[in-house]
């Protein structure tokens, strides 16, 4: 492999494991929101998550486009800052978190709700605020879920290319991930450059997925 | 202690929870067929549930009180529950069970402290197993055992022998009655079984539908 090569495949793991890091922690708390507690607005909230899911990623790619491109409402917050989202390495991340994350949120939600209310109820009992029955009783009982949507989010955001291509481009050694060079090379007639950089991609994915596989056969507590 | 539940409502599937009583024995026992809403009127003692109306007081220390929008967490009531399938933490050792409940301020109490409540429970080899390698009977002296370190004012047991066999059930008798006798802790205790009754209880209540229907003493009512 070149080094060019090498370079695009840690670029995406970096990045796939940054989207997948931020989130963890909102992905978590919308999971346990969801599958936890009635509110006015949920099913509206529950449908969102998931658009990513059932709308085309050129489509996301340009909502995000629209959103953090230097005259959206977010994207000109960031400019004023001096954070530049667009076509940088943060859109890559930005695309891979926000199309990974209904994968997170359905299978943490989906652990979040077999754990026994039992036990929750019977932690308060004891003297357990809220977020120490999250903390101790929840989030231990429905750690292989979550981990499971963490696998997912992660091997999602491997693969991530419509979106990606959208809000980032193919910029080479800025925002160039091992799909969008995939893609590109088959596109040039260069199959040959293609295939190293298909089998870094299958390697991780059944790394992590594997991974991923060996924490869910553990024995679970119920 | 003396716990009053004033004209209390508590709407379930079937029919309406409606109890109007005063629990001031040591051990009371509630007596009904399957779907009475035994469970329920623990659930909603212990906070777990909230009432559409009535009053629930503890000691003149009010717990819930519908016209007045007071329902007091669970977690501050100091009500103790062992619930039918014990509940025990599944990913956390005996020892970490037991704890779960104790005072955070660093004081121990005695009789309240993990030496003193595993002696009496006789749980003290069993304190670094996981609770699923238990025994059925180890396992409800550790739910037993957890429930008292928390040190609360009333405990509420729903049928926690219901799985156990009639000869290990008299053998956990006796420490039951400890809870009471040694830790001075009330107990509200459901069951379906006529004997565990008649050896436990000073006072009977019979509920039916969402109602008592009859009250006395364990004598009395299984007499009747």
């Amino acid at each position: 492999m070149t080094g060019e090569a090498w370079q695009i495949v840690f670029f995406t793991i970096k990045i796939s494991g940054l989207s997948t890091l931020l989130i963890l922690p909102f992905g978590i708390a919308i999971a346990w929101l969801l599958a936890r507690r009635d509110w006015p607005g949920k099913a509206i909230v529950e449908t969102t998550v998931m658009l990513p899911l059932f709308v085309p990623p050129v489509a996301t790619g340009l909502v995000l486009l629209m959103l953090f491109g230097r005259k959206g409402p977010f994207g000109s917050t960031f400019n004023d800052l001096g954070i530049d989202i667009v076509f940088t390495w943060r859109a890559v991340a930005l695309a891979c978190a926000v199309m990974s994350f209904p994968l997170l949120v359905r299978t943490a939600q989906s652990a979040f709700q077999e754990v026994n209310t039992r036990f929750e109820d019977i932690a308060r009992t004891l003297g357990a605020s809220e977020w120490r029955v999250f903390r101790t009783i929840s989030l231990p009982l429905a750690f292989r879920g979550v981990v499971a949507g963490a696998v997912l989010a992660f091997a999602r955001a491997m693969g991530e290319f419509g979106a990606t291509a959208v809000v980032a481009g193919m910029i080479p050694r800025k925002t160039m991930t091992i799909s969008l060079a995939i893609y590109q090379n088959v596109q040039l007639g260069q199959d040959a450059a293609a295939l190293p950089l298909l089998l870094a991609s299958v390697a991780v994915v059944f790394v992590t997925v594997l991974c991923g596989q060996l924490i869910s056969m553990r024995k679970r507590p119920r | 202690m003396n716990l009053r539940l004033h004209q209390v409502r508590l709407p379930l599937a079937s029919f309406t929870l409606e109890i109007d009583a005063i629990f001031d024995r040591s051990i009371t026992g509630i007596f009904g067929p399957s779907g009475a809403g035994k469970t329920s009127l623990l659930d909603l003692i212990a906070g777990l549930r909230r009432p559409s109306a009535g009053k629930v007081e503890s000691d003149n220390e009010m717990l819930f009180d519908a016209d007045g929008s007071l329902h007091l967490p669970p977690r501050l009531r100091r009500i103790g529950y062992v619930p039918q399938d014990l509940a025990l933490f599944p990913h956390l050792k005996v020892r970490a069970n037991l704890v779960y409940g104790c005072r955070r301020d660093g004081t121990e109490d005695e009789p309240f402290t993990l030496r003193h409540v595993a002696e009496v429970m006789e749980i003290e080899p069993l304190l670094e197993r996981n609770v699923t390698a238990l025994s059925g009977g180890e396992q409800q002296r550790v739910a037993f055992a957890r429930a008292i370190l928390s040190a609360p004012r009333l405990l509420l047991l729903d049928e926690p022998m219901s799985s156990l066999d009639s000869r290990l059930k008299m053998r956990l008798i006796p420490f039951l009655l400890r809870i009471r006798d040694e830790f001075n802790i009330p107990l509200i205790y459901v069951t379906h079984d006529a004997g565990e009754l008649s050896a436990l209880c000073d006072e009977i209540i019979v509920l039916e539908s969402g109602r008592v229907v009859e009250r006395g003493s364990a004598d009395e009512v299984l007499a009747r």
